[in-house]
């Protein structure tokens, strides 16, 4: 057993009570100290999740009720957190009944979906937790019996002491609430894991099953009133006025409104990049009796838009970005030793441009959100990956105290990083601040698509020295579209590698909004610079995954702390991948593409296999090698994996939103093409056993699988792709007759 | 507004809409029927997807006018104790990341395996085509209703 870090401190954050209804009350924070001097509710209705975002609670009958902390948006947290509990309590999955926790405003540092962090942040603290309260319950028992707790062991539920007596821990949940928190707790050695690592069904399965209502779409009030808001319908457009006469007079509206005065404010804080485009505009709000009638009613309104600052077209912004990459402007992430001096010096350069477009999220469950605003509350309720920072900006909006606002998160019909800009919250909140009426904001999927964050388009310039058959020098360049790469993501692969390393990026400012997508900025980074490497492979003519090795090989023992992948877990992955994969074996006619990528502190490596049908290369397999340490979850992970890897095939392939005079030129799915059923590769999943501790899994093997298509595809065709998405360039696609040699 | 009796999930119901209101709206807002997902509003993702007479149809882009005397089966209505076999299927496998498409994937693949109880791979994969996943849960979704198959076959 280990004793647990010290980083947490357990009387900051574990609070208990003894509950009126009987049993135990474990009031706890994650990531966050609680105040100093608040108590757990002794009733279950009056749980505050102002004090604490996340209770346990031990009923007298044994049962264990976990609150769960963090949205759920198809990741897995709401099953895979809990699990991190009952581990260390000690108590079987099967009697555990996990209920998703509400929000509110205060005391939170990360509520919140996104970047693959919940379980590798929760990691010690929520099984700190579990094992607090388990240890109670250990003292509880020990105090009844007389002996030294040290004599007691627990397994699902049951505390034994030498004698071989046992005790349920609903006996000794009356006694465990009136004790002290117990300082030193240990934590079980991952040997002794039973539900960590094993097979947890989703939580919510028999409701997604039956219909439940479940979403935020779902969700309803007495007396609730719909909204649909029309927007502008291009970027630079703002609204002038509007006839809303016909629109009136249809069945079931309520009233039409003009919004915006509120929002702009915040848009001109910055807030939930809302800095430009849609949240500059005032927008029409019709309230009606029922969704229909109000996005019906909508389509018959007549408004007159004003152009505010320039509509841009793809083919503007292309030549903005390449003008960006031929340019001298850039602000540099990180330098190496002397790049240009390495270029004067070799004896070969490899030099090549990626680009891709912007993408929409497309989550399936459109945006919405339900608000209520009375002078004693604000209620708001519905998906958010960000609901604290949700909750904050609209108190800050209506001029009112935070503590006001009662946010209750719903399950998300898909995030993929739509959700953690808030923009739906605000405008629901300036409606519903208008009507004085419980009101649920209902996004059209045409909303969806045309008022979105988009995955900014992006380019990436890289260019490469060899000399006596090293890689002598990488410089990577990247003109992006509203912000730029960030972090820790110039310290991943190549860096530290190659001795004359450089990157730098540049930024064109449109007024097309652009956020995070499903692995920001990796999502088409990783495709950039594992399409290259394949290349320098042929360039240097040295075998393609000796050539990955060998950099890594230059990185073991590295004294640089930047460095944020470890070169010997990719080695690993990437031996994984060519033994799983069959690498170099396949029988004639099968066509592999390799790439290995380090993201969101997960290790990924990827082999795609295709093969030619009817004369078009298909993508027939993926094999994907994943090191996230200790998998919590298998059942959750290997989901997770095959969604990442078909999303990645699937808009590597397919994902394209163009714009013309500002206006998004796809609004519905008869226009955007989302990869479907017909379409899959089969995915291979191996996950890499280790006792290490855990990371991300919603994002890091989406990365990887453009570039393990692309690199297949130019087997197969001898073409190169280098730009996304890659069903635009059907003549890259043909399959030469005579067969490609090497 | 005029008056519509339609029979869903064997319960005749009387509803006072429009005559072009989709029959997705009308269970969702008017009878509380919400297991029916809004997703594109045109038939193309098959979110909405409920049985008409015992076939697979896109309730986004069914006006109401048009269901007289039909019986309608939504997910609340495919099996009282939400055991039938492509819901137990769903449930074995674990099929849903985010789960707001589900209900319309069952729905498709129980009206499917109801006409053909033996399909083969490719049979699924045509007939699941219209269905979209944004999380991408094919590869279960495609085993689902191979297990299911089994069950039913």
């Amino acid at each position: 057993m280990s004793t647990s870090s010290i980083t947490f401190n357990r009387r900051a954050f574990i609070r208990t009570s003894s509950l009126a209804s009987g049993g135990l009350l474990i009031g706890f924070n994650l990531f966050t100290a609680c105040k100093p001097k608040v108590q757990p509710p002794v009733d279950i209705s009056q749980l505050n999740f102002n004090d604490f975002n996340a209770f346990i609670k031990i009923a007298d009958n044994g049962a264990v009720t976990i609150f769960s902390p963090n949205p759920e948006i198809g990741q897995g947290v709401k099953t895979a957190m809990p699990m991190l509990i009952a581990e260390e309590l000690d108590v079987a999955w099967k009697n555990v009944y996990v209920q998703q926790g509400i929000l509110d405003t205060e005391n939170y540092t990360r509520q919140l979906a996104g970047g693959s962090q919940s379980i590798r942040l929760g990691w010690e603290p929520l099984r700190q937790t579990g094992a607090t309260a388990r240890q109670m319950l250990v003292n509880a028992a020990a105090a009844k019996w007389g002996v030294d707790p040290s004599e007691c062991t627990t397994s699902e539920g049951v505390i034994t002491n030498a004698k071989g007596e046992t005790l349920g821990y609903g006996d000794v949940v009356r006694e465990a609430a009136a004790l002290e928190v117990p300082e030193n707790v240990t934590l079980k050695e991952p040997k002794d894991f039973k539900v960590i690592g094993t097979d947890a069904p989703n939580v919510d399965i028999d409701k997604i099953i039956t219909g439940k209502p479940l979403f935020g779409l779902d969700y309803k009030v007495e007396g609730m009133v719909y909204a649909s808001v029309l927007r502008p319908p291009a970027f630079g457009k703002i609204l002038d006025s509007y006839d809303d006469a016909k629109a009136k007079a249809m069945p079931g509206v309520l009233d039409i409104i003009r919004i915006g005065e509120k929002a702009k404010e915040l848009a001109k804080e910055g807030v939930g990049n809302w800095t430009v485009a849609m949240g500059k505009s005032d927008k029409v709000v019709v309230i009606a009796k029922t969704t229909w009638e109000a996005m019906k009613a909508k389509e018959a309104i007549t408004a007159t838009w004003v152009d505010d600052s320039s509509m841009e077209s793809t083919e503007f912004q292309d030549k903005q970005l390449l003008g960006l990459l031929d340019g001298k402007e850039f602000k540099t992430l990180r330098k190496d030793g002397d790049i240009d001096k390495a270029f004067s010096q070799a004896d070969k350069i490899l030099e090549r441009t990626y680009e891709s477009p912007f993408l929409p999220h497309n989550c399936m469950e459109p945006m919405n959100f339900f608000a209520n605003i009375t002078d004693e509350k604000i209620h708001l309720v519905g998906p958010v990956q960000t609901p604290e920072f949700a909750a904050t900006a609209v108190a800050g909006m209506l001029g009112r105290d935070v503590k006001d606002v009662h946010l209750e998160m719903t399950r998300m019909g898909g995030g993929f990083g739509r959700r953690l800009y808030g923009d739906f919250v605000y405008e629901v909140a300036e409606i519903a601040d208008a009507i004085k009426k419980p009101v649920k904001l209902v996004f059209s999927r045409e909303d969806d698509m045309t008022a979105g964050t988009y995955r900014p388009a992006i380019k990436y310039r890289i260019k490469a020295a060899i000399k006596d058959g090293q890689v002598t020098a990488y410089h990577l360049k990247e003109a992006a579209i509203g912000g730029n790469m960030y972090g820790l993501i110039p310290n991943f692969f190549p860096a530290g590698a190659i001795e004359n390393y450089q990157v730098d990026v540049a930024n064109y400012q449109s007024n097309i909004t652009t956020g995070a997508w499903r692995a920001p900025y990796t999502n088409f980074l990783a495709f950039a610079e594992q399409s290259f490497f394949d290349e320098l492979a042929e360039t240097m003519e040295v075998d393609r995954i000796k050539l990955r090795m060998d950099l890594l090989e230059k990185v073991k023992g590295t004294t640089d702390e930047r460095i944020q992948y470890s070169p010997e877990r990719m080695q690993n992955v990437i031996k994984v991948a060519v033994d799983k994969s069959g690498w170099g074996k396949k029988p004639e006619g099968v066509f592999q593409g390799f790439a290995a990528y380090y993201c969101h502190n997960s290790h990924v490596a990827e082999v795609a296999d295709v093969e030619v049908e009817h004369g078009i290369p298909v993508v027939k397999k993926v094999t994907c090698v994943v090191d996230c340490g200790i998998v919590v979850n298998p059942l959750g992970a290997i989901n997770q994996i095959e969604g990442g890897v078909i999303d990645g095939v699937g808009h590597a392939m397919y994902g394209d939103l163009t714009f013309m005079e500002g206006q998004p030129q796809s609004q519905n799915y008869d226009k955007y093409r989302l990869i479907r059923m017909g379409e899959i590769p089969v995915v291979e999943s191996h996950l890499i056993q280790n006792d290490l501790a855990p990371t991300g899994l919603g994002e890091p093997t989406l990365p990887p699988a453009g570039a393990a298509v692309a690199n297949a595809l130019k087997a197969a065709t001898g073409n190169r792709f280098t730009q996304q998405p890659f069903s635009k360039f059907p003549e890259l696609m043909q399959v030469p007759t005579k067969p490609i040699i090497g | 507004m005029p008056k519509y009796e339609i029979n869903i999930n064997g319960v005749s119901k009387s509803v006072d809409v429009a005559e072009d209101t989709p029959l997705l709206w009308v269970l969702r807002d008017h009878l509380d029927l919400v297991g029916t997902k809004y997703g594109c509003g045109i038939a193309q993702c098959g979110a909405c997807t409920v049985h008409l007479d015992a076939k697979a149809v896109r309730s986004c882009s069914l006006p109401i006018a048009s269901l007289a005397g039909q019986k309608i089966t939504t997910i609340e209505g495919l099996s009282e104790k939400g055991d039938h076999p492509v819901q137990l299927a769903w449930k074995e496998v674990d099929v849903p990341q985010c789960g707001y498409c589900q209900a319309g994937q069952i729905m498709t693949a129980s009206a499917f395996l109801d006409k053909n109880p033996n399909p083969t791979s490719d049979e699924i994969k045509t007939a699941m085509h219209g269905n979209i996943c944004r999380c991408a849960a094919y590869t279960r979704i495609h085993k689902a209703v191979e297990i299911a198959a089994t069950k039913i076959g």
